[in-house]
């Protein structure tokens, strides 16, 4: 084929499809948070970084440590693995002197699924096999069904699922809020692991709702305070670690970031420098689904695409086979 | 060696100690100060002459005497002799054997005839308020005595929690106005050994570190020698690879509890509390004799701000000076390399197979090419 040919095929593909669009299309809103949704709330002023939870969590989801270097003697992972759902990071600067300081200070922060309102993940997944518990929220990877895409891998902007790379058969691994089949911790009225050991309350588990009015009645604390913070789950707060009020960045991340998500983090160090993504209140797949469905609804779009392009490649080829000949 | 030359002789009959024992002791506190063996030698040197020994003015404020009672059960038994000869003690309540006058009017002399050479021990926080009424001795109130006797003072040292910083009686409401000498002596520097009660290794070791070299040992802040409160007992607490686990006991008695984990989340304050006991523990009973090491949650007994004043089972603030290196930064990726064993065999397999398969393909060759070879032929 020419290159005439070539691009005049292209064209008629491109404008029977902008022609079978038919008008504007219309992006959906965000996601609403699940009527019971069930998070946490991480407390960066509060962890003082004993690991309980990185240790716990590895317990719960029956995974191996990562041991990285000849000379470690215990789990050490960098990040977020395949064999690892939870890790604790710390933010340095200076001379690291003072704990929830910018500047010649430093904190604490986790890494771990942040369960998104409106997942990313979720919504890329091409088998369904990520989903968002119609009642709790949770984000759930269901390994029976995924093809290993790794879609929701790029779909993340937290870069939480990952994958198993050094295994034989290895699948997709994420935290589940400790509610995967086999473990059911939250369906038993247990809380999450990571919660559970928490010596400070860091991390704090509970409804999205109570979470969220907790981290606002934070926000109000002034520097210097004291406050009694709740431990466990805020639901059934049996114990409290009375500490100082730190001086919070008024910011909640996950109140409304991306359309919000159901573990939320709030902090004395501001985000941007906890290596949280600049995020705005819509989510992608809230902007992105409508394209996308809209493109795609019944397979309409790829039909018409298809005539447009079979009608102008039969009307080029026509002309051009007497004087090409039975060349192919 | 240096003490070839130094006569020990007297100081043999002085002490009822032998010279072995006695160097052997002088050995081990300097190196739990840090110094050299030699300066060891030098300190043995300063004990055993009697010139050198410096007068000790020893007041009482409010306490429960601890400090001495603690200092007097020292394991070693020559101890409370070498105390008592390594310094001239010509005041002391507790311990002198006369009473009333007759002590008062020694001390006075001592003061006056050791004007700028006396070392002055503080044990007991100081009541201030109204007029000092609250504490008197032999008439006088513990403020005038203390102003008095910091005056001329070659050394000032203030022995356990209470004269370092109140202690107990200075926990709210705090009716008497109790503070600790640090804070009464504004003007001075006072070398505080907190500690309810103190570990008298601290006290040992900082007072042979004066007699011998004639001055106090490096202080921080609040008046601690270094070479003893320069750390957490965090820092050094043989259950804290337990911490850095997240393995924590939770009550009294519980699985954690049993197998000796951290003590944190029961309210340990050693996070926030400077003191060597995890190092050194108490007395030299052995057998992990301290709070921690029989199963309870440091009280923070030394530390100003957490003993008497922090709830005992509440959590204590965990003062990290600089993050542990092993803790991942914000930006630390995880290396995705390195296999598992099973993916190595499966990759073992696949060459393998492809080496096996190349080689039967080469010897069909090689009998294709023979037989049209042959054919040839």
């Amino acid at each position: 084929m020419k290159r005439r040919n070539f691009l005049k095929t292209s064209l008629g593909g491109t404008v029977s499809a902008a022609a079978a669009l038919g008008g504007t299309v219309h992006a959906r809103a965000n996601l609403e948070p699940a009527p019971e949704a069930v998070g946490m709330l991480f407390d960066s002023t509060l962890c003082v970084g004993c690991k309980a939870c990185v240790t716990k969590c590895k317990q719960v989801n029956e995974m191996p440590p990562v041991i990285e270097g000849e000379h470690t003697a215990w789990d050490s992972a960098r990040d977020l693995s395949g064999d690892t759902l939870n890790v604790i990071k710390v933010y340095q600067n200076g001379n690291s002197a003072t704990k929830d300081v910018e500047i010649n200070g430093f904190c604490f922060e986790k890494r771990s699924c942040m369960h998104c309102v409106d997942p990313g993940c979720v919504s890329v997944c091409p088998t369904t096999s990520m989903q968002r518990n119609p009642l709790t929220g949770i984000v759930t990877h269901h390994p029976d069904t995924c093809i290993g895409c790794r879609n929701c891998m790029v779909g993340c902007p937290y870069n939480v699922p990952q994958f198993q790379y050094n295994e034989v058969f290895g699948q997709i691994q994420k935290c589940q809020m400790c509610n995967q089949k086999g473990v059911e911790r939250i369906d038993n009225g247990q809380m999450t692991g990571c919660a559970e050991v928490c010596p400070t309350g860091a991390t704090l588990f509970g409804p999205r709702k109570l979470l969220l009015q907790e981290a606002k009645q934070r926000m109000a604390l002034k520097k210097g305070d004291t406050y009694n913070y709740p431990r466990g789950d805020i639901s059934k707060p049996d114990n409290y670690y009375e500490k100082e009020v730190s001086d919070y960045k008024q910011h909640i991340w996950g109140e409304k970031e991306a359309g919000g998500t159901n573990v939320m983090h709030v902090s004395a160090v501001s985000f941007d420098k906890l290596g949280m993504p600049p995020l705005g209140e819509r989510s992608a797949p809230s902007v992105v689904e409508g394209v996308q469905h809209t493109l795609y609804s019944y397979l309409a779009l790829p039909a018409m695409a298809l005539a447009g392009l079979t009608y102008t490649v039969k009307k080029n080829t026509s002309d051009h086979d007497d004087d090409d000949g039975g060349e192919s | 060696m240096a003490e070839n030359e130094f006569d020990f002789s007297e100081l043999e009959k002085r002490l009822g100690v032998n010279r072995r024992t006695f160097l052997k002791f002088c050995t081990g506190v300097a190196a739990s100060l840090g110094l050299p063996t030699s300066a060891a030698v030098a300190m043995a040197e300063a004990v055993a002459d009697p010139k050198k020994r410096p007068p000790v003015i020893w007041l009482h404020g409010q306490e429960c005497t601890g400090p001495t009672e603690a200092l007097l059960r020292s394991e070693q038994p020559t101890l409370e002799h070498l105390i008592l000869d390594l310094i001239s003690l010509d005041y002391h309540q507790t311990l002198d054997s006369g009473a009333g006058h007759q002590v008062e009017d020694m001390k006075k002399k001592s003061m006056h005839e050791n004007k700028g050479q006396y070392l002055l021990v503080i044990e007991g926080a100081i009541p201030e308020k109204d007029n000092g009424i609250y504490c008197k001795i032999a008439g006088e109130t513990m403020t005038d005595l203390t102003r008095e006797a910091a005056e001329h003072a070659a050394a000032i040292v203030a022995y356990g929690s209470c004269a370092s910083w109140g202690g107990v009686q200075s926990a709210s409401p705090n009716p008497t106005g109790a503070t600790g000498a640090p804070q009464f002596l504004k003007d001075k520097t006072v070398l505080t050994i907190p500690g309810c009660p103190p570990n008298p290794a601290n006290f040992i070791g900082s007072v042979l570190y004066f007699v011998t070299f004639g001055k106090l040992p490096p202080i921080d802040d609040k008046g601690r020698p270094k070479w003893a409160y320069g750390r957490l007992i965090h820092e050094n607490c043989y259950r804290r690879p337990h911490f850095d686990a997240g393995r924590f006991a939770t009550e009294f008695g519980d699985e954690g509890h049993k197998k000796g984990w951290c003590l944190y989340k029961m309210g340990c304050k050693g996070p926030e509390t400077y003191n060597n006991c995890s190092s050194l523990e108490y007395n030299n009973i052995g057998g992990q004799v301290w709070p921690v090491g029989v199963g309870h949650p440091c009280f923070g007994c030394s530390e100003k701000g957490v003993g008497f004043n922090k709830p005992l089972f509440s959590l204590a603030e965990v003062i990290t000076h600089t993050p542990p290196n092993m803790f991942p930064t914000i930006e630390d990726r995880q290396d995705t390399g390195g296999l598992t064993a099973g993916a190595a065999a499966l990759a073992g397999a696949a060459v393998g197979a492809a080496i096996g398969a190349t080689a039967m393909s080469a010897k069909k060759l090689d009998e294709t090419q023979n037989d049209s070879n042959t054919d040839k032929s």
